[in-house]
């Protein structure tokens, strides 16, 4: 980040702003005209979404036909706060595009876009489609104010405002009270990750004087470790909440009571990997306090693990697919905190495609079987839904790291890298159990979903979906099984050398084991895993399916996190919350509502000179006019001669 | 032919019309719409007559002076007001109100240009006719930062107020040729006074203004209470111009002057302080403070806020304050600044009056439009402070709140004025309740323009407020600023004590339902754009309006 330049008039990053500024204009204009609109604000969405991904493209090529060490730009476009002078707190509307922001800003508007083009389809019943579509656009401009901020508070104003729409979209059929509840739980908790980042926020500004990425993090060596271990603490407290990690995960699961296409799109493809992304942009704090890195893989292990053995249990089949995002977020914070950031973004970003197509097809197989969610009530929907079933059979095999799909190559590094890492062999080896898992619950889901007895209810006629659903599938398909070429070597590949202006290097320290012994336990544990989960529920009777004791049945219940948080969290803050309200109505009204009434006897009396009349109002004047005289000669003769 | 060649060339004296081409604009389109009110049916063939007259005194210009933008935009308006009323021959009212709505616009669009010039963006021929000299129109107006600000500000409010006016003047059939004229007379009024740099000028520009606007409070005529509140805002007016003369009587008996800059450096240059001079000041005060409506100069406020047309309370709660602020702050801040060890401790105590008492006379209102009205004075106090401050902060602090307080004001008064018209009645505390469920819509603007009015962070109101506290922090007047706070606090309790109704209390037992609000096109654009900016000033954009006012907060001297 030393070398910022600002971008040449006229070139595709010169006008990189309109990229988050379209889409948000696009919601403005639905959400206010959205009624009269009615079905073109699809139409305008969709084009609104597909304008920033273009630029998006045109941003990208532009950066790869500049040299390596000239591929950071900031674009500033305008004062956004200033407040004490010049010492004081300066923060401008700018954007960073970088080759970090530049490949998010692919990921976001290209599977936005699909995303959008699905739920043309998916959302075309729903009455209030306008609004729909208004949020989605909404959630499109937030998010990529978030990956293009130059400063750690514009990241937080997209961060936020992800949340809002996150919050707006989970409780879109809100009529439903259990819904609203998600939306309100998911919302809560983030807001306890979110202090965690404003007061890493506060801490950066008083040690640094700024909070531009540009000022900071160039400087962080120069600033005590003490504050750097705080600093780095506290911004992973935010990327916990926004990316559902130990121990604020709980919201994402009850989150995908909102339409799929905004699981897929928010709850898996783009805001749950926000956390990942600000360990990744914020990796030369991070490249100091190596320990807190080690923490934050340890965290990112023991998520992958616990979530992994959560989707091992559950009947849900978008659910299976939250905790199957929570553990591979887990993967993420994996390669990031061991250091080697390009693999966390690498996942990032392979996973954004086969993630999304897995909630995708999940709609498309809902949309089939009249919303039916309990795959024990689906099975042999493969001949009904081919396009459906052969692309979640891509994307199966992708996230069970299937040699040569996207998920391979991925997982694979963040492995490698956990391994080269000294004191991180722990986390290797649950990785690689985890590895296994992901391929167990994942065959199980396919199996479940797609093979076998068909076992839905009666009188439903499963279907394939229109072309406005299956289109987005293929795409991402292609996405998920290709999506490895981008970095199909950790040493030498594309990605790898792309992001080296962005994100600091991985200083590898050798490997516990060889490579080949690496790949070969990654792959060996996946293969069993896979054909496990296959040959299990391939003949299985689905009345021993999400039944049965012990560690089953706490999987099942998800380990009584939920639970947990109630009596030790909500039940004393609830407590608490009495008692000061109690306090507040004897203690502080009190006081306040004394204020109140002399307030009021004051301006009762007050009151008594509004007479109405006009005589008294022009004595009025005539008084005033004496008292400012008498004010005017107090002063010359207090004041005195000048 | 021989008589022909005797008649002299004709001489145009050398005018800088160019600087108050706003006003020219304003007033142009006023006279025009009056003219295609009263021609009735004939109105297509006056129309023809204006487009002919201009064309040809386009053509004369262009022709003599071998300039050609402004002969071409007169041609272009003279000919856009003949298709206009082509096309709405039928419906005056409507020809009137986009007649209004274009004027302004265009008011707007010249000031803009004038800015350019002014800021020195634009170079050219022309801008050199009116940047910096004190001697416009000989020493009548001046072009500066403050003057340009204001008319932008005034522009906008007189913008906003058409389309709310539309269908509320229909309804409560008020609609007569007359009011956009007037609106458009009284804005001119007010831009000139805001670019008046001279005392005689301000006085005129007072007197035009003022007698549009009682003549548009008491449009209702039907209405007792707009009756009373023409008559009342009238006479008072009267009284209160009579002292503002007499103030510059004796401003131009001391100095020999009614340049306000030349005043400010007789004034200044004076040995001892004198009691003429005093008087003088004292007696400016009680002038301004009358059309600012300062305590204990505000008696009027309520009364006539309550009883003028919603749409026209909102216009002069923000536009006439501009202007006058605009004056007051030219005069003061600007001219009499050495003076200001004398006149800063006045202005302190009624900042604290107005601050104090408009915040505390509000609690107690239940008619909305009157609680508002107080809260109109307690936001002159908080402008105040930017007075006391006495440097270039101050004056970006209230340009800034004006600005910004026009479209809270306007906003919110939009927002009663579109309930009214479903009540056909002053609406009280009372009669909101459970709005906010029926309407959640209107509610929600209403929420949002009071919230603003109370300067929660996240609305431009806060914006405004910071800015003018930071001026007086500055300044060292950091008592002040607490008694600001304070009555920040209070007005908080009857701007949220309205939100609670709105969303928090049912609607009373017995009440039968109402019809659904049906709101105009028209009303929708004016408050939607209102809450746009009070939105966006607030949260994206704050420091694009301070830095401009930074900029702008610059006088002629």
């Amino acid at each position: 980040m030393e070398n910022v330049l600002t971008p040449p008039a006229g070139s595709p990053v010169d006008f990189a702003w309109l990229i988050p500024v379209v889409p948000a204009l696009s919601a403005g204009l639905l959400l206010v005209f959205g009624k009269r609109l009615g079905r073109l604000s699809s139409a305008v969405a969709i084009l609104s979404i597909g304008f920033s991904a273009t630029l998006s493209t045109m941003v990208f090529a532009f950066l790869q036909a500049q040299p390596e060490e000239g591929r950071v730009f900031v674009r500033t476009l305008g004062t956004w706060l200033s407040v004490g002078g010049a010492d004081g707190l300066r923060v401008d509307w700018a954007l960073l595009i970088d080759p970090l922001a530049s490949v998010m800003l692919l990921l976001v508007t290209w599977v936005g876009l699909l995303i959008h083009v699905y739920s043309l389809g998916y959302m075309a019943h729903d009455e209030r489609n306008p609004q729909f579509f208004a949020y989605l656009n909404l959630f499109a401009a937030s998010m990529l104010i978030l990956v293009t901020g130059s400063s750690f508070l514009t990241l937080f104003v997209g961060w936020e405002l992800v949340g809002l729409c996150s919050y707006l979209l989970v409780g879109f059929w809100f009529e439903r009270r259990d819904y609203a509840t998600a939306a309100k739980k998911a919302f809560v908790v983030n807001r306890i990750g979110d202090v965690g980042f404003m007061i890493a926020m506060f801490l950066i500004f008083a040690t640094f004087g700024s909070l531009t990425f540009a000022d900071v993090l160039p400087a962080v060596s120069t600033a005590a470790t003490g504050v750097l271990i705080a600093v780095g603490l506290l911004l992973f407290v935010g990327a916990t909440g926004k990316s559902a990690q130990i121990p604020l995960f709980v919201w994402l699961p009850d989150a995908m009571a909102g339409p799929t296409p905004v699981s897929a799109l928010i709850h898996a493809a783009t805001m749950v990997t926000a956390g990942v992304y600000l360990v990744a942009r914020a990796s030369p704090l991070y490249l100091e306090i190596p320990d807190v890195g080690l923490l934050v893989a340890w965290v990112g292990a023991a998520t992958a693990f616990v979530a992994a053995a959560i989707a091992c249990a559950q009947v849900d089949l978008k659910r299976i697919l939250a905790y199957s995002t929570v553990s591979q977020l887990g993967y993420m914070f994996i390669g990031v905190g061991v250091g080697d950031y390009t693999a966390g973004v690498f996942h990032l970003l392979t996973h954004g495609f086969f993630k999304a197509l897995l909630f995708l097809a999940a709609g498309s197989v809902m949309h089939a079987v009249a919303d039916e969610t309990d795959i024990r009530r689906m099975g042999g929907l493969f001949s009904k839904m081919p396009v459906t079933a052969v692309t979640s059979l891509i994307a199966v095999l992708a996230i069970a790291g299937f040699p040569y799909t996207s998920g391979f190559f991925s997982k694979e590094e963040v492995l490698a890298s956990a391994a080269a890492r000294p004191g991180a062999q722990g986390i290797w080896v649950l990785g690689i159990l985890v590895a296994g898992m992901t391929a167990f619950y994942m065959a199980r889901w396919f199996v479940l979903i797609f093979l076998g007895s068909p076992r839905w209810a009666e009188g439903v006629r499963p279907h394939e979906s229109p072309p406005s659903m299956t289109l987005p599938l293929v795409v991402l398909a292609v996405g998920s099984a290709a999506g490895g070429l981008l970095n199909t070597s950790p040493e030498d590949g594309f990605l790898h050398h792309w992001l080296e202006p962005s994100v600091a290097a991985f200083a590898a320290d050798g490997h516990f084991l060889s490579e080949g012994l690496l790949l070969g336990a990654a792959l060996g544990v996946a293969a069993v895993g896979g054909l496990l989960g296959a040959l299990l529920y391939l003949r299985v009777d689905v009345a021993t399916v999400g039944v049965g004791g012990g560690a089953r049945n706490a999987a099942r219940r998800r380990y009584y996190v939920d639970e947990v948080y109630e009596t030790i969290v909500m039940r004393p803050g609830r407590a608490m919350a009495d008692a000061f309200a109690a306090f507040d109505r004897r203690g502080i009204d009190g006081a306040v509502n004394g204020l109140a009434r002399m307030t009021a006897g004051v301006a009762t009396v007050g009151r008594r000179t509004q007479t109405g009349f006009v005589r008294s109002y022009a004595l009025a004047v005539l008084a005033g006019t004496v008292l400012i005289a008498a004010l005017f000669a107090s002063g010359v003769v207090f004041g005195g001669i000048r | 032919m021989t008589l022909l060649a005797q008649i002299p060339p004709l001489q145009i004296p050398d005018i800088a019309w160019s600087a108050i081409s706003p006003e020219l604009v304003l007033f142009g389109v006023g006279i025009l719409a009056l003219l295609l009110d009263t021609a009735g049916p004939q109105r297509l063939q006056a129309s023809f007559l204006v487009f002919g007259f201009a064309a040809a005194g386009a053509g004369y210009i262009a022709l003599s002076t071998e300039q050609s933008v402004l002969p071409g935009l007169v041609g272009l308006a003279a000919l856009g007001q003949f298709a206009l009323t082509a096309i709405w021959r039928d419906r005056p009212r409507l020809l009137s109100a986009l007649l209004a709505a274009l004027g302004f616009a265009g008011a707007i669009g010249v000031t803009t240009w004038q800015w350019g010039a002014y800021s020195g963006r634009l170079v050219g021929a022309d801008a050199a006719t009116f940047v910096g000299t004190d001697s416009l129109l000989g020493g009548m107006v001046a072009v500066d930062g403050v003057a340009l600000f204001t008319r932008v500000t005034v522009c906008l409010a007189g913008l906003v107020t058409v389309p709310l006016s539309f269908a509320y003047a229909e309804e409560r059939r008020i609609h007569r040729g007359e009011y956009y004229p007037l609106l458009l007379f009284a804005a001119t009024g007010m831009t000139l006074l805001a670019s008046s740099a001279d005392f005689i000028m301000v006085f005129i520009a007072i007197e035009v203004l003022s007698l549009s606007l009682y003549i548009l409070a008491g449009f209702a005529k039907r209405d007792l209470n707009s009756q009373e509140a023409a008559l009342k805002y009238f006479l008072l007016g009267a009284f209160s111009s009579a002292l503002l003369l007499y103030g510059i009587a004796l401003v131009y008996g001391v100095t020999g002057s009614t340049n306000i800059a030349e005043a400010g450096r007789a004034f200044s240059s004076l040995d001892a302080p004198q009691g003429m001079a005093v008087a003088a000041m004292a007696l400016l005060i009680v002038g301004f403070g009358f059309k600012t409506a300062i305590v204990p100069f505000h008696m009027w406020t309520p009364d006539v806020y309550q009883g003028a047309p919603t749409p026209i309370t909102g216009f002069m709660a923000a536009a006439t304050k501009a202007a006058a602020f605009a004056a007051f702050l030219r005069v003061f801040v600007g001219a009499f600044a050495p003076l200001q060890w004398s006149w800063t401790p006045v202005l302190w105590v009624l900042a604290a009056l107005t601050m104090l008492a408009g915040a505390i006379l509000a609690v107690v209102q239940n008619d909305v439009k009157r609680m508002l009205g107080y809260s109109a004075v307690a936001h002159a106090g908080y402008v105040l402070i930017g007075f006391v401050a006495v440097n270039r902060a101050g004056v970006s602090g209230v340009l800034v709140y004006l600005l910004i307080y026009t479209f809270m004001s306007l906003g919110s008064f939009g927002v009663l004025a579109l309930l009214e018209r479903r009540n056909h009645k002053a609406m009280a505390i009372d009669d909101l309740r459970g709005l906010g469920r029926r309407d959640p819509v209107p509610a929600g603007m209403l929420a949002l323009f009071l919230l603003s009015l109370a300067g929660i962070p996240g609305t431009a109101g806060f914006v405004a407020k910071f800015a003018v506290f930071r001026a007086g922090i500055e300044a060292g007047h950091a008592a002040l600023v607490v008694i600001a706070v304070v009555s920040s606090v209070i007005a908080a309790f009857f701007y949220i004590r309205v939100i609670v109704a709105m969303f928090m209390e049912d609607v009373p037992e017995g009440v039968a339902a109402e019809a659904p609000l049906a709101p105009s096109t028209g009303m929708s654009a004016g408050i939607a754009f209102s809450a746009a900016v009070m939105v966006a000033f607030g949260t994206v954009l704050p420091f694009l309006l301070v830095d401009l006012a930074d900029q702008a907060a610059t006088f002629v001297s």
